[in-house]
């Protein structure tokens, strides 16, 4: 391998690596606000991939029914949960959000698609049609077991993956689509080209952290989700409502996961159930940060895409293992730091 | 209780059973094969039982151990045409080096993290096994040979149905034994009761790791039965979502309940065959829809009934005869052998020694140059009010917290810093300020998980019932400490249906099946009320009198005033007095300890503000 | 004088075994109200159940309201504000952020009235002005417990409840949170004090509870409660010299 091929490498495994950082941070996200740890954030990756480039090959995408028939999920659970306290006003108010919403999504959706939406247009369409999902989901699966163990929460986050996934397969279909990027450009700096695209992916990544950081750093919405997830008790003895901030949490790691696939939809081709593998590298750098770090769960990802990209260019058969085997050294150190016994809830 | 079947009368009815039912006339073939698919699974959820269920670890990754066990003996039959028998020991010890080896990497790890960790072992090992030349790459490997029994050669789905379920009867079995033997106990104290179990001198890092192979070898059979009944292999069924529905069987059966695993497999496995028709037909497309429905199930058990459905189930059942309940030391062996008991030092003579103790957490000293000592068959009470650092003083002389410096010593052995169970071994048992039982457990079965160091029996003598003599030992100490404390009439009830008082005196009962020198008790009177209080009180005298040497942390000073032989009174982390009740009772720095200074401050009274 | 915060007959239980039984008790606005007694009384447990954490039985009404049904959040908005004994501060933010979220009850009046309020904080607590923006769990134990208290000050509430705020802190630090509790009553806050150092919080209090095995025992003017010899003798064990006691309570009738 010369020095040309492996800036190469280094460069792919940058740009996979800033989508993995950005799946990593938000899965730290909804870790430490709500204790889910969750799995199904790649099938938002997959929804987001497969919605986009649906609406660029001119159709409506098979996402705004799952966005229809979740919102009602989420509308009747919701019932459920506040049946006790339920006024016309509330349910009025559940009803926009949950079966109105949808609704108006699914109108502009088939509004727009006709006029052949640019790429601009189409990816904020495929966000806005992609997104509502994920609190639907809370609603639904996670809230009711709000207080759960950590353990009992991840095995529904697997259960609603599992859902998720045959849901995907009925929505989209079984067939792979890749979409055109934001650009065709490609910039030459000497011996090294660089892709427009990747370009867009980078540059959005670092945008929507650093719009992540000023949200958790100044807005007094993002400080009262921090201290959610610093200290729960702290945060409702201070009248901070645990399940708003949740189902915000929720809402960021939604819009994270689609645009994701907004981004990778260019790079290599999505299928309904690819999401899970991309979600799973997040995972990884999750992990390195110890589900709690968000610096540090980012550098992860940056290392975790460039030892992706290197493993598949020597051992490409052998890439997934290579990428999950990295893990274990990171664990290894982790369960030699602490020793005691303790007890699980 | 209701008649009861005898155990050889149901082995014998269990080997008929696995014999005949597939010859049954009306009974399709079809059926017969869907059988042998739940009896395999069914095998691996008995393992989750023990894994997630018992010992409250979580794998998505059951379906690798299945995969270990079936590649084994595929490529030993098909490369070097060894016979299937001889390679089922080979596809469990496939399974349990595995399991070994990712054990000894992950099994450290706490609650979600190991979670995770097994979904990216799995994800990874599926690479593996569609990669590599040696498992035919992605192809599998095929012309596994049948098993073959004498002139049988055991191919048609009836014959088999006898092998897989013979197999299921077998793991259910032995999975059964080990789960109420030394062992099992040890492993049903993970979850929940850690902490209590490692100062009883249970090595839990070596629990879990059982647990865990115990679960690897299982899978690592139903690996062998899927191999030689399906003839082939290839990596599609030893993936992340199997090892999610050998999850789901577990969780929507009841995974703490073996007959829950059986159910589990039994519902996965039929709604499975069910779906895969119907769902395609209804959406015009093939595929694998019935993942929406598991999914669902899953999170639908999960919020609507954690335990599973088993407990319904046996609850409707309960009225039926039969021995639906796990067997029991029903009632005190007569002939049991005492277990040999410790000697007592002589009266007077030092037990422990606590000298120049210190404990700092960052520059907050919680313990400073703390020293006192315990006489045998004394009571000492250690008193404080809140946050004098009482607590952390007893943490540091049961091993639970390291000192920063200072000396501890017991009967001559420093104890200061080592692990909680080596200081148990040396004969020091505790209770705990908040009731640590393990909620699975009977109050007999929590007594005995206490003679834990007494016992010798490992889990290959707990699965075979090669045990019963230590056992019965065991449970007839057991019996006698709560005869000893009064509990000895709800012996048989689940720990969790006594009230606090008497799970208190119950925790006493399972630190004297530890025959301990030393009894340190941490807050023993909360939450009792006054009659309770009273009969601990009278409790404890008793065993002073056996030759008990007794440390209690309290802050109930009616009781300990009482009580005590000597206080010893703590404030900010230093001793502030030490001696007889009375006399500490009158003293000064004492006195404004609790109550406060009298010029302390704000003299001014209120309203004048 | 109507009172603020009424409980009568309040019952709470863990598991069947009550922590807190049959409790009568009222703050009026704008006077501090003590519950003393021993640990493990059932003192905090009480607080707990008033702030909507522990469900309790038993009529609970605050500033007229019912409370039965409300959740700790509601609670909070309708103006009770509790500081828990564990302070249950948000660590690794800034002290300033901590300040900020405890007005989060008044977020809508924006942030120019919330730094207002920050103002009145750091005036009443000069320390916290100096470490603004030093992490919350690098403060000292006195540090915290003001942190603590200035959080809950920021919402703004009718009624403050304090479990233990002198628990684990040295005498002069114990001072000047005890002066601080005074100063606030004369800004109008009704305060409910539990303490186990019973001499500090029945001279700062009006009015006195002295709760023992989760029932109130004793209760009166602070001044009497400070002067009477039962207290003592609840803290020191004494009640069990039978024959002393009985006497001596004989005497008094």
């Amino acid at each position: 391998m010369d020095f040309s091929i492996a800036l190469i490498l280094v460069q792919d495994g940058i740009v996979n690596g800033a989508i993995y950082a950005l799946l990593a941070l938000s899965l730290v996200l909804v870790f430490t606000v709500t204790r889910v740890v969750f799995i199904p954030q790649g099938e938002f990756v997959a929804y987001g991939a497969l919605t986009y480039a649906g609406l660029q090959a001119g159709q409506v995408p098979g996402s705004v029914g799952l966005l229809c028939v979740l919102g009602a999920a989420a509308f009747l659970a919701s019932l459920w949960a506040e049946r006790h306290q339920l006024g016309a006003g509330r349910v009025a108010r559940l009803a926009a959000g949950t079966l109105l919403l949808p609704a108006a999504i699914a109108g502009l959706a088939w509004l727009v698609v006709p006029h052949h939406p640019g790429v601009v247009v189409s990816a904020l369409l495929a966000l806005l049609i992609v997104t509502p999902v994920a609190p639907y989901l809370y609603r639904v699966a996670f809230r009711p077991i709000a207080h759960a163990s950590v353990l009992v929460l991840l095995i529904v986050a697997v259960g609603v993956h599992l859902a998720l996934t045959g849901l995907g397969l009925v929505f989209f279909g079984p067939e792979g689509s890749r979409a055109d990027g934001f650009t065709d450009a490609i910039f030459d700096f000497g011996t090294v080209s660089v892709a427009g695209q990747s370009l867009w992916v980078v540059g959005l990544a670092a945008a929507l952290m650093a719009g992540l950081s000023l949200f958790f750093g100044r807005t007094l919405t993002g400080k009262a989700l921090r201290a959610t997830a610093v200290n729960r008790v702290g945060a409702r003895l201070v009248g901070i409502g645990i399940e708003r901030s949740g189902e915000i949490a929720f809402i960021l790691a939604g819009a994270v996961g689609a645009l994701s696939g907004v981004l990778i939809v260019s790079l290599t081709t999505i299928y309904y159930d690819t999401g899970f593998l991309i979600g799973l590298k997040g995972f990884t750098a999750a992990i390195v940060g110890g589900l709690a770090s968000y610096p540090v769960a980012a550098l992860a990802a940056i290392g975790v895409g460039v030892l992706e990209s290197f493993a598949s260019f020597w051992a490409s058969a052998f890439k997934e293992v290579i990428v999950f085997t990295a893990i274990i050294p990171v664990l290894l150190w982790f369960s030699l730091r602490h020793h005691g016994v303790e007890d699980e809830e | 209780m209701s008649r009861r079947l005898s155990r050889p009368l149901w082995a014998l009815a269990t080997v008929a059973a696995c014999l005949l039912v597939p010859w049954l006339p009306f009974l399709p073939p079809y059926w017969i094969t869907l059988g042998n698919y739940v009896g395999i699974a069914a095998i691996v959820a008995i393992g989750l039982v023990v894994l997630t269920g018992e010992a409250g670890i979580t794998s998505f990754g059951q379906a690798s151990f299945v995969g270990f066990g079936a590649y084994a003996t595929a490529i030993l039959t098909t490369r070097w045409d060894i016979s299937p028998w001889l390679t089922l020991p080979a596809s469990l010890a496939a399974a349990a080096v595995a399991a070994l080896a990712l054990g000894a990497v992950t099994l450290r790890l706490s609650g979600h993290y190991l979670a995770v960790c097994t979904i990216a072992w799995s994800t990874s090992l599926f690479y593996v096994f569609g990669n590599l030349e040696i498992f035919g790459h992605n192809d599998g490997i095929t012309a596994i040979p049948p098993l073959v029994l004498g002139p049988w050669r055991l191919v048609d789905t009836q014959s088999y149905f006898s092998v897989v379920w013979l197999g299921v009867a077998l793991a259910a079995w032995l999975t059964s034994n080990l789960l109420a033997s030394r062992s099992g106990r040890a492993i049903r104290a993970l979850h929940g009761g850690a902490v209590a179990a490692a100062s009883f001198g249970v090595d839990t890092m070596h629990a879990r790791m059982l647990a865990f192979v115990h679960a690897a070898v299982l899978a690592g059979f139903a690996g062998w039965l899927y191999a030689h009944f399906q003839r082939a292999v290839n990596p599609t069924p030893f993936g992340i979502n199997a090892s999610i529905e050998y999850l789901l069987m577990a969780v929507v059966g009841g995974a703490a309940h073996i007959p829950g695993a059986l159910l589990g497999a039994l519902l996965v496995g039929v709604v499975n065959d069910e779906l895969q028709d119907l769902l395609p037909r209804l959406l015009g497309a093939p595929g694998n829809f019935e993942t929406i429905v598991f999914g669902a199930l899953l999170i639908g058990v999960l919020q609507v009934s954690p335990d599973g459905l088993w407990p319904h189930v046996r609850r409707l059942l309960s009225h039926l005869p039969g021995g639906l309940a796990r067997p029991a030391q029903a009632e005190p062996s007569a002939t049991a052998e005492p277990l040999p008991r410790r000697e007592m030092p002589p009266a007077d003579s030092p037990v422990l020694t606590v000298r120049g103790l210190w404990r700092r957490f960052g520059g907050l000293v919680a313990v400073g140059d703390l020293g006192f000592s315990v006489r045998a068959a004394e009571i000492v009470g250690l008193i404080g009010p809140n946050g004098a650092g009482k607590t952390t003083t007893f943490n540091l002389l049961t091993g639970v917290d390291r000192p920063t410096s200072g000396e501890v010593e017991f009967l001559g052995h420093p104890i200061a810093g080592r692990p909680a169970p080596a200081v148990a071994r040396l004969g020091v048992a505790r209770t705990f300020q908040h009731v640590r039982l393990v909620r699975t457990m009977s109050v007999l079965e929590n007594v005995a998980l206490g003679a834990h160091l007494r016992g010798h029996a490992g889990p290959l003598a707990g699965m075979l019932r090669l045990d019963r003599t230590e056992e019965a030992r065991l449970f007839a100490e057991a019996w006698r400490q709560l005869e000893r404390v009064g509990l000895a009439g709800q012996a048989l009830r689940p720990a969790t249906a006594l009230p606090l008082g008497q799970q208190r005196i119950m925790e006493i009962a399972r630190a004297l099946a530890l025959d301990p020198v030393l009894l340190l008790l941490d807050e023993p009177a909360a939450g009792l009320r006054a009659g309770e209080k009273a009969t601990l009180a009278a409790l404890l005298r008793r065993l002073r009198e056996e030759g008990v040497s007794i440390l209690l942390v309290e802050h109930d000073m009616e009781f300990v005033m009482g009580l005590t032989d000597t206080l010893v009174v703590m404030d900010f982390g230093v001793k502030i007095a030490e001696g007889t009740p009375a006399a500490v009772r009158h003293n000064q720095a004492v006195i404004e300890a609790y109550l406060g200074a009298p010029d302390d401050e704000a003299d001014a009274p209120a309203g004048a503000a | 004088m109507s009172a603020l915060l009424e409980l009568s007959a309040v019952t709470v239980a863990y598991g069947g075994i009550p922590a807190v039984e049959d409790v009568t008790l009222s703050v009026a606005a704008g006077t501090i109200v003590s519950v003393v007694g021993p640990n493990g009384a059932g003192k905090s447990t009480l607080l707990g159940a008033v702030m909507g954490a522990l469900p309790a039985r038993g009529t609970l009404r605050f500033d007229g309201r019912d409370l039965a049904g409300m959740g700790v959040e509601a609670r909070v908005q309708a103006g009770l504000s509790l500081v828990p004994e564990q302070r249950e501060l948000f660590a690794t933010m800034s002290v300033a952020d901590n300040l900020l979220l405890g007005g989060f009850r008044h977020r809508r009046e924006g942030r120019a009235a919330l730094a207002r309020e920050m103002e009145k904080v750091f005036t009443l607590f000069p320390r916290l002005a100096e470490r603004r923006d030093q992490e919350a769990g690098t403060l000292s134990g006195g540090e915290r417990q003001m942190l603590a208290m200035g959080r809950a000050l920021m919402a703004r509430p009718a009624l403050l409840m304090l479990d233990e705020p002198s628990l684990g802190l040295a005498p002069l630090v114990v001072r000047d949170i005890l002066r601080a509790i005074r100063e606030l009553r004369s800004t109008g806050v009704a305060i409910l004090l539990v303490e186990q150092n019973a001499r500090a919080a029945l001279k700062i209090s009006d009015y006195g509870y002295v709760i023992e095995t989760g029932r109130i025992t004793l209760q009166g003017p602070s001044r009497d409660l400070a002067a009477d010899r039962r207290v003592a003798e609840l803290y020191l064990g004494l009640a069990r010299q039978t024959g002393e006691r009985q006497e001596e309570d004989g005497n008094r009738q």
